[in-house]
């Protein structure tokens, strides 16, 4: 009976990461779905963002309050892990503060009393971000694609850290008056700046409630942690994880460099042959055309445009930097990642019910993102630049304009003359080519 | 360039003029202005003229990829047929275009903004600038987003107002964080979405909080944006919006 606490918490631990590890294939099944890109070059560079933008939090900074109070949030969340590592070794062999009996005392001390702080500063970061949405209601949170679900998660993120700080210095300050009474299995370890002041509040219960709220508190931590681990993925919190793959991703061109269509080039050159034989039969071995241009479903965008929508983390900096949606167009950045997410999530769960995609008469134009948001961008990459974690909702826009005009002539009606007077007279406006010299004698 | 190259000649660069630049009544200004200057600094320079076509940025941010590369590919035919080596322009979305798309279409040039060329001018001390009328005076600086943050080249506009001993002042959505006139991605052509407002007026007003004389820009969809903004807000008595190009050759009354 004894082993009983020790294989429960095994069994938790296997079952709270083996749901998790199921999940996270699923995400990389549905990627997959997205067309191959290459992004083996600029290794150096995308290195180097990923220490900037990923681990330096460059861009989160440009904001500095917010900035700030992510950068205890993630700091925490990031150091607290090696706390969590004791945790989980205690658990499964029934140790206690496995690591004070392998570290010096002064070490020990010093990373517990971190660990403390980092909590209190989490706690309060997240208390005002909190605030921040709840409270002063920060426009970019009270969005119209940010009712019901995207709100709620917001929340419940922000509760989920709450409790588990709490419940980690509750579990220290219990802690330390069994350690204070000497009890058995309670070793004498660590310092508690912060939840030492919890310890008046419990004064003198008995040492079997001491025992008690430690237990209750160190179980509901690490069972919160585990459970906590599985709501990422039906969150947008699953940013923790893919903000550092998909900063190495990310664009490393210039901004204002669009990628050109190779399938379009090769039309063109043999179009501007004048050797070609258009009707000459496709060489052996050479690539059939594809079957679209542009994109007007998921499985249409690149495997990296879909990582974007799965990292984004909807905190909407991209949508309150957009001329459109400033000016109260229907444009939002992170509506279109958003959408295209849970366009990907509604065809993962069709593989799943099916074994494979069966065609459900919806698709992300239309039933998801309206032609009304796609024509209303400048491409100004105000969005892009920013992200955070450099998610692109341009390109996807423009996929999807690419798809609307070559797949469809589905151009707003202005868009179709200014086309054609390009190809008629070089220039988006009805002037002669032979008149662009006149400047010259014009005074 | 046709004469250029009758004569066996190669121009020091090619201005490439762009359909703003070519068409457009208030573009033209800066078209002159800059040509001025080049001329003033004696620069070697050729302009395609009637050979010169649309680079195919507006298409292309429509979506029509098929037309931009046809256009693309035109005129990287003409320009390796010249030779051409150096470019520079006044129009940022034919600078984006020609430096960053055309190189994978086979047409590898040097390209320079007009901004940083004329930068590059002062600095080799083949073209002085003086304060001259603009000294002193209050003007906020609106940066072409395809110059800017496409490109992240915020300094050389910059420079140029700092050497006319202007009072620069910023907006608050500057630099990296300027804000869209409203134009790019094609919106030019087109009438915008319904909205509240639209994208030039609300950056105009960004432009008129700092009270500046004049909001300067390097862009001629920027120029018409903005200049349709300053009249929305019946400002256009007191705010000019100005090519840093036309700035410099006005300075000495060139």
């Amino acid at each position: 009976m004894q082993y009983l606490p020790n294989i429960l918490f095994s069994i938790a631990l296997v079952a709270g990461i083996g749901y998790f590890t199921m999940n996270i294939r699923k995400i990389i099944r549905n990627i997959k779905l997205g067309q191959e890109v290459d992004a083996s070059d600029n290794t150096g560079q995308r290195w180097s963002n990923v220490v900037r933008i990923a681990l330096g939090q460059s861009k989160m900074v440009v904001r500095p309050i917010p900035g700030l109070l992510h950068l205890f949030v993630y700091i925490g969340f990031v150091i607290i892990n090696i706390e969590v590592l004791e945790i989980i070794i205690d658990g499964i062999f029934g140790t206690h503060r496995i690591f004070s009996t392998v570290l010096p005392a002064g070490l020990y001390n010093f990373l517990i009393a971190s660990f403390e702080i980092l909590a209190l500063l989490v706690l309060v970061g997240v208390i005002l971000f909190w605030t921040r949405r709840n409270v002063q209601k920060l426009q970019r949170f009270w969005k119209p694609e940010m009712k019901g679900w995207p709100k709620n998660d917001g929340n419940f993120i922000l509760y989920f850290e709450m409790i588990l700080m709490i419940l980690f210095l509750t579990m220290n300050a219990a802690d330390q008056s069994l350690q204070a009474l000497g009890s058995a299995h309670y070793v004498e370890a660590g310092a508690f700046p912060v939840s030492k002041f919890i310890v008046p509040f419990m004064d003198g219960l008995s040492e079997a409630t001491y025992i008690a709220i430690e237990r209750s508190a160190w179980w509901l931590h690490i069972l919160g942690i585990l459970v906590f681990l599985n709501y990422l993925y039906f969150s947008k919190h699953l940013h923790i994880i893919l903000a550092f793959p998909n900063v190495y991703f990310g664009k490393v061109a210039p901004k204002g460099k669009f990628k050109n269509l190779d399938s379009v080039t090769n039309e063109v050159k043999m179009m501007m042959d004048p050797n070609a034989d258009p009707f000459a039969a496709p060489a052996e071995g050479a690539t059939e055309t594809p079957a679209k241009f542009g994109a007007s479903d998921v499985m249409d965008l690149s495997r990296i445009q879909l990582l974007n929508a799965y990292t984004c983390t909807e905190c909407g900096r991209c949508t309150s930097e957009c001329p459109a949606n400033i000016t109260g167009k229907k444009l939002s950045p992170r509506k279109i990642m958003m959408d295209t997410r849970d366009r990907l999530e509604e065809i993962g769960k069709n593989i799943d019910k099916n074994g494979e995609f069966k065609p459900d008469g919806k698709q992300l134009l239309d039933d998801y993102i309206t032609r009304e948001e796609l024509w209303a961008c400048t491409t100004c990459n105000a969005c892009v630049e920013a992200c955070p974690v450099s998610i692109d909702p341009l390109s996807i826009i423009m996929d999807m304009r690419q798809y609307l005009v070559m797949e469809q002539s589905a151009a707003p009606t202005e868009l179709n003359v200014a086309m054609t007077n390009i190809e008629n007279n070089g220039a988006p406006w009805p002037y002669n080519q032979m008149d662009r010299l006149n400047w010259k004698n014009e005074n | 360039m046709a004469e250029y190259m009758a004569q066996g000649k190669q121009p020091e660069v090619l201005f490439w003029v762009g359909c703003a630049g070519s068409f457009d009544d208030r573009a033209k200004k800066i078209t002159k202005a800059f040509v001025k200057l080049l001329n003033k600094a004696n620069i070697d320079f050729a302009v395609l003229g009637t050979e010169e076509s649309c680079t195919g940025d507006p298409a292309k941010r429509a979506g029509n990829e098929f037309l931009f590369q046809m256009q693309a590919m035109t005129n990287i035919e003409v320009l390796n047929g010249y030779e051409i080596k150096k470019i520079v322009t006044a129009c940022p979305h034919c600078f984006n275009t020609i430096k960053n798309e055309y190189p994978g279409l086979g047409g590898n040039y040097e390209i320079m903004h007009h901004t940083q060329f004329l930068k590059s001018l002062l600095e080799e001390g083949r073209l002085k600038v003086e304060g001259g009328k603009f000294k002193g005076k209050k003007i906020t600086f609106h940066d072409p987003c395809y110059l800017g943050r496409a490109n992240g080249e915020y300094e050389a506009p910059r420079n140029l107002l700092e050497k006319l001993e202007v009072e620069l002042v910023e907006m608050k959505r500057n630099k990296k964080h300027g804000m869209c006139c409203g134009a790019g991605g094609a919106q030019m052509f087109k009438e915008p979405e319904a909205g509240d407002t639209d994208v030039n007026v609300a950056r105009t007003e960004q432009a008129l909080e700092t009270s500046s004389k004049i909001i300067a820009t390097g862009c001629p969809f920027c120029m018409v944006m903005m200049t349709d903004g300053v009249k929305a807000k019946n400002a256009e008595e007191n705010v000019q919006v100005m090519d840093v190009a036309e700035m410099i050759a006005n300075a000495e009354d060139l």
